[in-house]
């Protein structure tokens, strides 16, 4: 194979006759596929053998854990709006995608994964390298579909990036029997869907709802908005900015939805949740009237939700309109894609400005800024903190770069203080929490937005589960910022520990490879560092360098991210200590 | 639990209209099961229109819970629409089938009174057994158990629950225009997995 030329795919018109593997790739190529997250296998060989002949027009990461590749596919995704697409083959490839899709699921990132399977005669015999990945990942897809005959793989593959990209967005898996990548038929032309008869991305606006909806928020005299990712993945920035603005309303965020308002924006009062904001989250239950925005009442934002927001009226924007009334009862629901239904709202309400409400919100801030952040940003003494790196970064990056974070402490104290000037700047795993979803993101994110600068943020512990990615840079050249905020335990777990089990430290001692010898072994530049003096100079020297580079800081062993809400609190109950 | 949790279970019968698709049982299964929601009964069928499945689905929850299910079952990809509606809202039947001795039978009861005292007809005799049917509400096709019990019943079997709503002409009309608009397609069968032997494979 290396020795034959490659040949261009020929562009196909009707009547061609393509292999099924053929049609698949010319699929990607019509839906603006660029790059593609993979790792070959037997199952999945007829697709790799043609896409030799596509390489001018697709892009291939060869990753090296199909875990790694999903979750480089959802950093593509979520860096640059479009769909990402990976491929695996059958059995432990396709199973390896799971946490992955569960990932994606549940944070709404549009995927096209495509899984090779058995010959299609072999279905169900427990055959080499066989999974009924269908049954498997049915609970973790947005949709998904076995292919048996090539004739079905325009259609269902234009079917696929439909509902993955359209509505509330999702990953889809298409899992292709060998026989059907091989076999060869009558190509048809290719026509990209955007209907499907059962399928309702969106929902009809209610008019009448945007309008008790205005009603609500101008007798409002403590409205408070909480956006979510919605904003982002329905493209409406600008339009929830303009309702902001209009309205003069103090505005918090998910960690899904950080980035879709810059941190330096006058009526961006923080983070909510768990580890949010002091005042974002008690004054939840000082408002009158809540709007929620493209978010959806998860449990690490709400607490206890008896406790919560029980004296507000609530208005509930959002794409599903199985969300609506599932975690908070809403007095209005307002169905839709918030890019038209935000615009629609924004006409009917009156200009204002809450000024001693929003200072309210700003007293609350500096009680967090001298309780806690104060010290986590700029400590006086002692061993570096997490914060102070992230401090350090945003003066460096100003808030241009793309921070991907992994899942802990760090994640949450990254959240809490990057600074984000864009939007899709903030690439983390919210609702599934997986560690190990960072490195590889990362790469992702990279390709997505490629002149942008990439930092992952990653904990001691979860580089640790996806490190073999380190290959994937090595090979495919690609410049990701790995910075390590090492504390040598797993953080977020011994935090719990301390607080809630009496510090019985059980098992949360983790031990780390020396990462610079790592780096080192794949090609890439690294430094370690343990001291404050060092810090942005090392810094400097992980953004400046041409290609990707390592930096591990060692930060002080037993910290805690506060403020937090004990589980089974309400978010008014968080704890400054 | 105790009912005071739960004060306002009960029976609710789901109405789901599909896309005949492989694998979709299974999606909406799931959809109980991840919530530890006991499926009572379940029967699915095809619709009035070609091509289009109807789901008839009875849990015993409270009704928001149903109506959370009902939400994330229509969220399916391949789900048309879906209704949920108490037992009042619905005309609903089971149907079951009794095996008993035909000796015993014949001899000991006065096999006329109860096939009408019962509302069941006899559907296959034999010499051996005889097969009784019944069609009703659950308390109705157990009585017959209870009458047949002493006569050496063999076997018994009832149906899954089918539903019609009192109120449901709205979307009959619905899916006709659906399936005017754009006919659904066959079903793709595994045409390879019969033909073992035909297949070189790798």
């Amino acid at each position: 194979m290396l020795t034959q030329e490659k040949q261009a795919p020929a562009s196909p018109e009707t009547g061609t006759q393509l292999s099924g593997s053929q049609a698949l790739l010319h699929a990607l190529v019509v839906e603006g596929t660029d790059t593609i997250f993979g790792y070959p296998g037997g199952a999945i060989m007829p697709i790799y053998d043609a896409l030799y002949d596509f390489e001018g027009d697709l892009k291939h990461i060869l990753v090296r854990h199909e875990q790694g590749g999903i979750h480089a596919g959802q950093g593509y995704a979520r860096s640059s709006g479009k769909v990402g697409v990976v491929f695996a083959t059958s059995g432990p490839g396709a199973t390896n995608l799971v946490t992955g899709l569960a990932d994606a699921q549940i944070d709404s990132t549009p995927l096209v994964c495509i899984t090779g399977q058995v010959f299609a005669h072999l279905l169900g015999t427990d055959a080499f390298q066989e999974a009924d990945v269908i049954g498997i990942t049915t609970p973790v897809t947005k949709w998904n579909y076995q292919i048996t005959d090539a004739t079905e793989i325009p259609e269902v593959l234009a079917k696929a990036f439909h509902i993955a990209r359209s509505g509330r967005p999702g990953p889809v898996l298409i899992d292709i029997t060998k026989n059907a990548q091989l076999q060869k038929f009558d190509f048809q032309g290719y026509t990209p869907c955007d209907h499907i008869r059962s399928y309702r991305p969106k929902p009809i606006v209610r008019k009448e709802y945007i309008r008790a909806a205005a009603e609500l928020i101008n007798k409002a005299k403590k409205p408070f908005v909480l956006w979510g990712q919605g904003v982002m993945l329905g493209s409406a920035e600008a339009e929830f900015k303009a309702f902001l603005e209009k309205t003069g309303i103090p505005a918090a965020w998910t960690i899904m939805g950080a980035g879709a308002l810059p941190t330096d924006h006058p009526q961006n009062v923080g983070m909510l949740g768990m580890h949010g904001n002091y005042g974002p989250n008690v004054m939840t239950n000082e408002c009158d009237v809540l709007i929620a925005i493209g978010m959806r009442f998860d449990d690490r934002v709400t607490g206890r939700l008896d406790k919560y927001a029980k004296q507000a009226k609530v208005i509930h924007l959002d794409i599903d309109p199985a969300e609506i009334d599932k975690n908070v009862k809403t007095t209005v629901p307002v169905w839709g894609d918030c890019k038209e239904t935000l615009p629609l709202l924004t006409q009917l309400v009156e200009t204002k400005k809450h000024t001693d409400w929003l200072a309210q919100f700003r007293e609350f801030e500096q009680k967090e800024i001298d309780a806690v952040i104060r010290e986590e940003l700029f400590p006086a003494s002692g061993e570096m903190t997490m914060g102070e790196v992230i401090q350090q970064l945003n003066e460096l990056t100003k808030g241009e770069a793309i921070i991907v974070t992994d899942v802990g402490q760090h994640q949450m104290v990254a959240c809490r203080y990057a600074k984000l000037n864009h939007t899709r700047s903030n690439i983390t795993s919210g609702g599934l929490g997986t560690m190990g979803f960072a490195l590889p993101a990362a790469i992702g994110a990279k390709f997505g937005a490629p002149d942008r600068t990439v930092v992952a943020v990653i904990g001691d512990g979860g580089v640790q589960m996806t490190i073999q990615e380190l290959g994937t840079i090595m090979q495919s050249g690609i410049d990701v910022k790995i910075l390590i905020l090492n504390n040598q335990f797993l953080g977020m777990v011994r935090q719990w520990q301390e607080l809630f089990h009496e510090r019985r430290y059980s098992f949360v001692d983790i031990t780390s490879p020396d990462y610079v010898q790592v780096a080192k072994g794949y090609g890439i530049a690294g430094r370690s560092i343990n001291q404050r003096e060092d810090l942005t100079n090392a810094l400097k020297e992980m953004l400046s360098n041409p290609g990707s580079f390592l930096l591990e800081v060692m930060v002080t062993k037993e910290n805690n991210v506060f403020p937090m809400v004990p589980q089974g609190c309400s978010v008014s109950e968080i704890r400054l200590k | 639990m105790t009912d005071q949790t739960h004060p306002e279970k009960q029976e609710f019968n789901i109405t789901v209209y599909t896309e005949n698709q492989i694998g979709l049982l299974n999606r909406i299964a799931m959809i109980f099961s991840r919530r530890k929601i006991n499926i009572e009964s379940l029967n699915t069928s095809p619709s009035e229109i070609e091509g289009i499945h109807r789901f008839n689905i009875v849990i015993h929850v409270t009704e928001e819970v149903v109506s959370k299910i009902a939400k994330q079952i229509e969220k399916q990809i391949e789900v048309l629409k879906v209704y949920f509606n108490t037992n009042d809202d619905v005309i609903w039947q089971e149907m079951a089938l009794y095996k008993v001795p035909t000796e015993v039978i014949a001899e000991k009861a006065k096999v006329e009174r109860l096939l009408r005292e019962n509302g069941a007809r006899v559907v296959a005799i034999r010499t051996d057994y005889t097969v009784f049917e019944t069609t009703g509400h659950r308390e109705e096709t157990d009585a017959l158990i209870r009458v047949l019990q002493p006569y050496g019943l063999i076997e018994f079997v009832r149906s899954a629950r089918v539903a019609i709503i009192k109120d449901s002409d709205g979307f009959n009309r619905k899916l006709r225009e659906f399936e005017r608009a754009e006919p659904g397609h066959e079903v793709v069968e595994n045409e390879f997995l019969d033909s073992r032997e035909k297949v070189f494979t790798m």
